[in-house]
């Protein structure tokens, strides 16, 4: 009974504190819906579905992806399905897929700065924003063709990574943070009002498409494959650097500085290069997407941008590369799909952010050593693991 | 010119050090950035809006102004701080022993949610404060202030002044400062945390109310998206001052009120936002502990 009456008084509570936005019309309906959804959580709480239950439905699902066969015929199946796939598809789907594959390299890219290494930049999207303005900048004003750009485009946005790291990559956790952010928004404004090189807010027209020869891309099906190409790419590169010594620099980096400064990494260095490492991987989505688009400005790298991106991340699971393949794939694809409820999306992700941080801080694909840094009070779970890591 | 500039700056400071308060109190006791902060203050704009629109639509704001804008001010007051206690019940205490990388996301969660609500509820377009408020004033020496900018100015005061009082003075304040000292000593001599931060949050979205409402009344408009902004800018100030310390994030507050005053007013006003994260970067790169604010960067992980 009295678990009933806190649940009127919750709702109360929230009708109490919504009413002079919504209405009282929509607040009462509030309460009500809270209440409604509440008592309906009381019996999933008391254990009919047990979340130790859901927890293992999701411990066996990684530990399938974990296993190395299974892992490369799956591997294998997929990208199969992807070359076969557009030719079943519209325009629409195609473009939609290529969307899906420039956010799946960014947030690979992003994956290594706050997967791997640790570090939160909440800026990344400069990043994205410079790659994709360098290739616009000179191709219209220089002439030069996509191939000629990629490199250079590349390598800018790696030379600004270490310039804005270098400084900024002494502070920890949070601060560095801000200032990426603080970064982040810089550079959007200057784009914005830069108006004799970035044309300010009516963006840059007319970039030229890439060019093999004397083949032009110009078919959404001809930037599916080019993306494909550069997706299986990345994923090549980063799975590659992840089982390296770097990335196991990296991820001792995260998990204890001192510990890892101690065991004679150079951590400044270290966490340099995972700075501009992943800002890398952003500048190639970026000349991409201006190739793609044949069209920039400053309204597509918002903070916003940033967030969705760090999103992917932590969805998927930081650190693990399927995993954030996949949180791209779920957060391009998901909201197309939701077209029609445009505006209660947004409404939807940032709940979404706070209850996964809540209930499932290691996303979904995270790995175990992941899970228990990330649980540190929640020792029954942090044995599990350890059992499944021995064996 | 000058002078003017001067009291454009002092107004406007004013309102980032209210904001900048919230952010300084939260971080001193828990070490958390509390993103959602400009979000609570974006809410008491639109509650100012809400609250003197109904109370001029019975009337009161025909026989009484001054009383309607209290009314108004501590009605918005009284709803973020009830949103206050609710994020921080919701996204922050469960998060209270997780790495610090989970509280940042989930308040951005709350950033998020907290906009797009505003949007639905209230529409995506520019929401307009009942014009009931003449611009008169005094002119002193070519400048002209006016008896907005004078009541922002002196409700701020009055609001720091108060603020200063309960930590310093009373009960509450002292758990307050103690827990910001070395919470797990505050725990163990019989502090109830739980309470004091619930109480930082509700004096610290309170505060950030007032500012909304006298933004409000100040531009005459809002939008559901004013708070990310104002939110970096407080934040800016804060860590001006030196974050965690009180009677910084006011100092922090008016500086940079007056440096945007300045850099609007002389050198260029569509760079002003680049001026403010400028600032910002370079005195966390160079000095982070602020300037009243202790040494912390080798305690920061």
């Amino acid at each position: 009974m009295k678990k009933f009456l806190r649940i009127f008084l919750l709702s109360l509570w929230f009708g109490a504190i919504t009413f002079p936005f919504t209405g009282i019309r929509d607040a009462i309906l509030l309460s009500i819906s809270i209440t409604v959804l509440l008592i309906l959580w009381i019996p999933i709480n008391k254990g009919f579905i047990r979340k130790e239950r859901i927890d293992l439905a999701f411990k066996k699902i990684n530990e399938w992806f974990r296993l190395k066969t299974q892992k490369r015929i799956l591997t294998l199946f997929f990208i199969l399905f992807l070359l076969v796939l557009p030719l079943f598809m519209n325009n629409y789907f195609i473009d939609v897929t290529t969307l899906t594959g420039i956010y799946i390299i960014l947030a690979l890219g992003l994956n290594v700065v706050v997967g791997l290494a640790g570090l939160l930049n909440l800026g990344f999207v400069a990043f994205y924003a410079l790659g994709a303005y360098s290739y616009a900048i000179l191709s219209t004003q220089a002439g030069i063709s996509f191939w000629g750009s990629l490199p250079i485009g590349i390598l800018l946005v790696a030379i600004s990574g270490v310039l804005l790291g270098f400084p900024a990559l002494r502070l920890r956790g949070d601060y560095l943070a801000i200032v990426t952010l603080g970064f982040g928004e810089m550079v959007r404004l200057v784009l914005n009002n830069w108006d004799s090189v970035t044309k300010g807010p009516n963006g840059i027209l007319n970039i030229a498409p890439p060019e093999v020869g004397s083949f032009a891309f110009r078919e959404p099906i001809h930037y599916y494959y080019l993306i494909l190409f550069f997706v299986i790419l990345t994923t090549l590169a980063i799975k590659r650097i992840n089982n390296s010594k770097v990335g196991r620099a990296w991820v001792a980096i995260r998990e204890d500085e001192v510990a890892a400064e101690a065991m004679g990494i150079d951590t400044i260095r270290m966490k340099l290069f995972a700075f501009s490492f992943g800002a890398m991987w952003a500048g190639l989505g970026g000349v991409f997407f201006a190739a793609k688009m044949r069209f920039v400005s400053p309204e597509s790298f918002t903070f916003f941008e940033s967030v969705i991106i760090l999103c992917m991340v932590i969805l998927g699971g930081m650190g693990s590369i399927a995993g954030v393949i996949l949180g791209a794939m779920i957060l391009v694809i998901l909201p197309e799909a939701l077209r029609g409820f445009e505006n209660y999306r947004m409404l939807a992700l940032g709940a979404g952010l706070i209850l996964i941080m809540v209930f499932k801080p290691e996303g979904i694909l995270g790995g175990p050593r992941r899970r228990a840094e990330l649980r540190p009070d929640d020792e029954k779970t942090l044995m599990q693991e350890m059992e499944t890591i021995k064996r | 010119m000058l002078l003017q500039q001067i009291i454009n700056g002092l107004t406007l400071g004013a309102v980032y050090a209210l904001i900048a308060l919230g952010y300084t109190m939260v971080y001193g006791i828990l070490q958390l950035i509390n993103f959602a902060h400009g979000e609570v203050y974006m809410l008491g704009a639109y509650l100012g809006i809400i609250i003197l629109g109904f109370l001029t639509s019975i009337g009161l704001t025909a026989i009484s102004l001054p009383l309607s804008i209290s009314i108004t001010l501590v009605l918005s007051m009284l709803f973020c701080a009830a949103y206050g206690m609710t994020i921080e019940r919701i996204a922050y205490k469960p998060l209270r022993n997780a790495p610090r990388l989970s509280p940042l996301i989930s308040a951005i969660g709350v950033s998020i949610f907290l906009q797009n609500f505003v949007m639905l509820s209230q529409g995506a377009t520019d929401k307009v404060f009942p014009p009931i408020l003449k611009a008169e004033g005094l002119s002193i020496l070519n400048a002209r202030i006016t008896f907005l900018q004078i009541f922002i100015i002196i409700a701020s005061i009055l609001m720091m002044a108060g603020l200063h009082l309960f930590i310093m003075k009373t009960r509450l304040g002292k758990a307050m400062r103690a827990t910001a000292q070395d919470r797990k000593m505050a725990v163990l001599l019989g502090i109830d945390i739980d309470r004091v931060i619930s109480i930082t949050f509700i004096i610290g979205s309170g505060l950030a109310a007032a500012a909304g409402v006298m933004v409000a009344m100040y531009y005459g408009l809002v939008n559901y998206f004013i708070g990310y902004v104002a939110g970096i800018k407080a934040f800016t100030a804060a860590v001006i001052g030196g974050i965690g310390s009180i009677p910084g994030a006011m100092l922090g507050g008016i500086l940079l009120g007056l440096l945007e005053a300045f850099g609007a007013g002389y050198i260029s006003s569509e760079y002003k936002d680049v001026f403010a994260f400028g600032l910002l970067i370079i005195i966390l790169i160079l000095r982070p502990e602020g300037l009243l604010g202790k040494q912390f960067g080798e305690r920061s992980k």
